[in-house]
């Protein structure tokens, strides 16, 4: 029971940056059809942003927000320089178009901050708490409870505001949106903005337990792109549902079966769920016409 | 040749169609009409394969078809044409005419690898028939342009000659006429007729009375999904029903625009 | 004579005369794995360009050839050509397998399926040590036939340029038959191919499967020209590399590929002396690209070209 919870705690922390990573993807894709392959770049600036900010000598709150501003800066120069030109493009081109962004990115990171990996102080010291003869960490309960509280921001902005809704509406039919006013290119840019700093929020969550490198967004990235599908591209609820569902099952898997397969589990398991559910698990059935 | 029973499709909670009976003689035109949303398409499409009907079935030759898919039904020389056209812009327009010969030109890898002669007379030959049909659909001067680049009207009569490469018993055209300017219509009014001539069966759903009346044999009037009436272009003409439908139809498309 | 016969006859020129006006061995290198790569990219673009799906984890059937011809040449005595078609037939079995449920998706979906089965191959190869060595990767024996194997790279580079023009050949012939007519008309419309009869799901696993051979086969090939793999080659990057390729170079064109091949696979060595900032060049020619060439190089140049 106590190995149980163990596996449960480190499945809801990773699942918990999943689920934001998830919720980065889902918003671009909902916002311009776009799947933005440098979402896990952003994570990545999170995480190497903040430490290098806080080895300058920020105190941590402001290294982390300088590493959101700096993520929310690049999400911005994604969409107006490298998407918004080629907005009509198709889908593969917007895919390479995303991969390039991820790759200059990347190489930028590499030239600044070098190669090597980084982790950043604990938010509240490392000792672990005792639940049920399990530990658990601190950071572990930062990363729920600051994941939870970005879902919930997130659920007021796109249901209460009227910008927010104004995007929501804009995702189900596009023309019908700007027909009434809304200005679309600004949803995307917003989209883009928001999903930067979803991402930078993940990567300076997880640098304290997952160690941070240049290439640390890659993998970070793909996940939260399974679990996004996973959870029906384009669905918010989903795609936190998305991020759980990956995170519990990779931690069960590395405990009860082989840790040495622990990446392979998002994967076997979204080609699984794809298979059967074509469309994701909460994605619509939706039918072509001809 | 073509029997429909008790045919019903549902999407969700919308009934397209509900218990529609139909059968279609060979060697005649057929027409179905009805107001918009009447569920032509959809009788089309699950004719066709594209649809699974929710109820009933469907019977080609005394075989029960519904349930295959679109390229079974080709096997069986079923071809049709789409309402909004279904062209492949980045070819030209006599490779989407022979598109349509798919099934009559071996399939085969290696040949097709190794571009064998066999293989090559073959498709020269298809090339040639394809040629000949554009020619009688009238579009022959268009062979070698990209059909990305060919005006709407051109793009039908394409569409037409791709279906008749597959050498169909039965073709179904989904509205030849809508978009077309008076004189193209009288054109298409023509090539229907002579396509029936050459022994195709015909069944066409269309909008324009007038193509509809001249060209029909039998024509089936579909309303909200059911059968409002069917018989001859004279006997659906002096329908009460019918006569109610489209003039209530026409009154409540006025309020809606 | 045809333009596509034209076409190969410019590339039977261009290789008989390359390797004459290398200046050196280093140079020649590039170019051989220019050629290598070709043969993988022409075999994508079947794939993309011509039947519009996408791959994203092609690397992974590249990396299958080249762990085949690996394993079964050094570890099980195999004679090279024997691997090299026992990793081709594999290959092509496993992508038959899955292509039909793999090419039922469409878009982000199709994306994210072959994305995901790149990376399993991937993970696979880098954990199953004893056979593959691991993350450290392993020798390849030579590529030894009938008691001769090809020494340096001007040997190997008949041996490349032969093995791509056929392929440019190959992948041309299919284009223009009637197969391949069928797998373009099912990218311009699904439902206009299949209504002539177009069995769709047969002609995408087909397809899926040709590539994956072509692929496979590249794999080899690379395996004993350089003579030691990691698991590098069946990476999600490397799938990727592939994908630009065939885009940057141009969707639907053989020779866009070896053009594409070319460009991405020389770029990289001749920004390598920029130390780190090869990826941000890289990264923000590939955006530059798409944005101003979404057709990818050589169809635009050609159409540049017939309209001037």
């Amino acid at each position: 029971m106590a190995e149980f919870l163990q596996f449960l705690f480190s499945g809801l922390t990773s699942g918990s940056i999943y689920a934001l990573a998830a919720l980065g993807f889902a918003i671009i894709f909902n916002a311009s059809g776009v799947i933005n392959f440098a979402q896990g770049e952003f994570i990545m600036l999170g995480g190497m942003v903040s430490v290098f900010l806080a080895a300058a000598g920020l105190a941590l709150p402001l290294a982390i927000l300088g590493a959101v501003l700096v993520a929310v800066v690049a999400g911005v120069l994604i969409d107006k320089a490298a998407i918004e030109p080629a907005r009509d493009a198709e889908v593969v081109t917007l895919i390479i178009i995303t991969i390039g962004a991820s790759i200059l990115i990347q190489g930028l990171a590499q030239v600044i901050f070098g190669k090597g990996q980084h982790a950043l102080k604990p938010f509240s010291g490392d000792t672990p708490l005792a639940i049920g003869g399990a530990s658990l960490l601190p950071q572990s309960l930062w990363v729920m409870a600051v994941s939870a509280l970005v879902v919930v921001a997130l659920w007021a902005f796109f249901n209460r505001t009227r910008f927010g809704k104004a995007m929501l509406a804009s995702s189900y039919n596009r023309l019908g949106a700007q027909l009434v006013g809304i200005d679309t290119r600004r949803v995307w840019l917003v989209a883009f903005a928001l999903s930067g700093a979803l991402g930078a929020i993940a990567g300076a969550l997880a640098a304290p337990i997952t160690m941070t490198s240049y290439d640390a967004g890659l993998m970070l990235g793909l996940k939260g792109f399974v679990a996004a599908t996973l959870g029906g591209l384009g669905s918010g609820a989903g795609a936190v549902a998305g991020g759980l569902v990956l995170g519990l099952a990779e931690a069960m898997t590395a405990g009860y079966v082989s840790s040495a397969y622990k990446d392979a589990v998002p994967f076997v398991l979204i080609l699984l769920v794809l298979f059967f559910l074509p469309r994701g698990i909460f994605g619509s059935r939706a039918v072509d016409r001809v | 040749m073509l029997e429909l029973t008790g045919i019903a499709k549902r999407f969700g909670g919308v009934q397209a169609l509900a218990g529609i009976d139909y059968a279609v003689s060979a060697g005649r035109v057929h027409s179905v009409i009805g107001p918009n949303g009447a569920g032509k398409t959809t009788l089309f499409n699950v004719i066709t394969g594209v649809y699974r009907p929710s109820e009933g079935t469907v019977k080609l030759h005394g075989e029960v078809v519904s349930g295959r898919s679109p390229d079974q039904l080709a096997r069986r020389g079923v071809a049709r044409t789409f309402q909004n056209l279904q062209i492949c812009h980045h070819m030209n327009a006599l490779e989407n005419v022979m598109v349509g010969a798919h099934l009559r030109l071996s399939q085969r890898l290696l040949p097709a690898l190794l571009h064998l002669p066999g293989l090559r007379r073959a498709d020269g030959g298809c090339r040639e028939e394809a040629m000949e049909l554009m020619r009688f659909v009238g579009v022959h001067e268009y062979a070698l342009r990209l059909a990305e680049a060919l005006p709407y009207g051109v793009l039908k009569r394409l569409e037409i000659a791709r279906a008749l490469a597959l050498k169909p018993r039965l073709l179904f055209l989904d509205e030849p006429a809508a978009g077309l300017n008076p004189t193209e219509k009288g054109a298409m009014r023509e090539l229907i007729r002579s396509i029936a001539q050459s022994g195709v069966t015909v069944v066409l759903v269309e909008h324009d009375m007038k193509l509809v009346m001249g060209v029909s044999d039998h024509v089936l009037v579909l309303d909200y999904g059911r059968k409002l009436a069917e018989g001859t272009a004279e006997e659906v003409r002096a329908n009460p029903a019918v006569i109610a439908a489209y003039l209530g139809a026409g009154a409540a498309g006025a309020t809606l625009q | 004579m045809t333009s596509r016969w034209k076409a190969l006859l410019a590339l039977a020129t261009l290789l008989i005369l390359l390797p004459w006006l290398m200046p050196n061995t280093y140079v020649l290198d590039v170019v051989n794995r220019i050629g290598i790569n070709a043969i993988a990219v022409i075999g994508l673009n079947l794939v993309m360009g011509y039947a519009g799906q996408v791959s994203l984890g092609h690397a992974g059937f590249f990396g299958l050839g080249a762990y085949a011809s690996a394993i079964l040449t050094s570890r099980y005595g195999w004679p090279p050509l024997a691997a090299m078609g026992a990793g081709m037939v594999g290959t092509g079995l496993l992508a038959f397998v899955v292509a039909r449920p793999i090419l039922r998706l469409k878009g982000h979906y199709l994306a994210m399926a072959t994305l995901g089965l790149g990376i399993i191959v991937s993970i696979v190869i880098t954990n199953e040590s004893a056979w593959t060595g691991g993350p450290d990767g392993m020798p390849v024996d030579a590529l030894r036939v009938a008691g001769l194997a090809p020494a340096g790279e001007f040997q190997w580079y008949w041996i490349i340029a032969a093995c791509l023009w056929l392929a440019a050949w190959f992948a041309g012939n299919l284009v223009d038959s009637p197969v391949g007519r069928a797998l373009r008309a099912l990218h311009g419309s699904e439902a206009a191919a299949q209504s002539v009869g177009v069995d769709v799901a047969r002609y995408k696993a087909r397809v899926f499967t040709i590539s994956a051979v072509f692929a496979s086969f590249a794999g080899s090939l690379f395996a004993h020209y350089v003579g030691f793999i990691t698991p590098q080659v069946a990476s999600f990057l490397h799938s990727i590399e592939l994908v630009t390729m065939v885009v940057v170079g141009g969707m639907a064109s053989v020779h866009g590929s070896v053009f594409g091949a070319a460009l991405l696979t020389a770029l990289p060595q001749l920004l390598a002396e920029f130390e780190g900032w090869e990826m941000v060049v890289f990264g923000a020619l590939l955006i530059l690209v798409m944005v101003l060439l979404p057709r990818g190089l050589v169809p635009t140049l050609v159409r540049r070209l017939r309209h001037a």
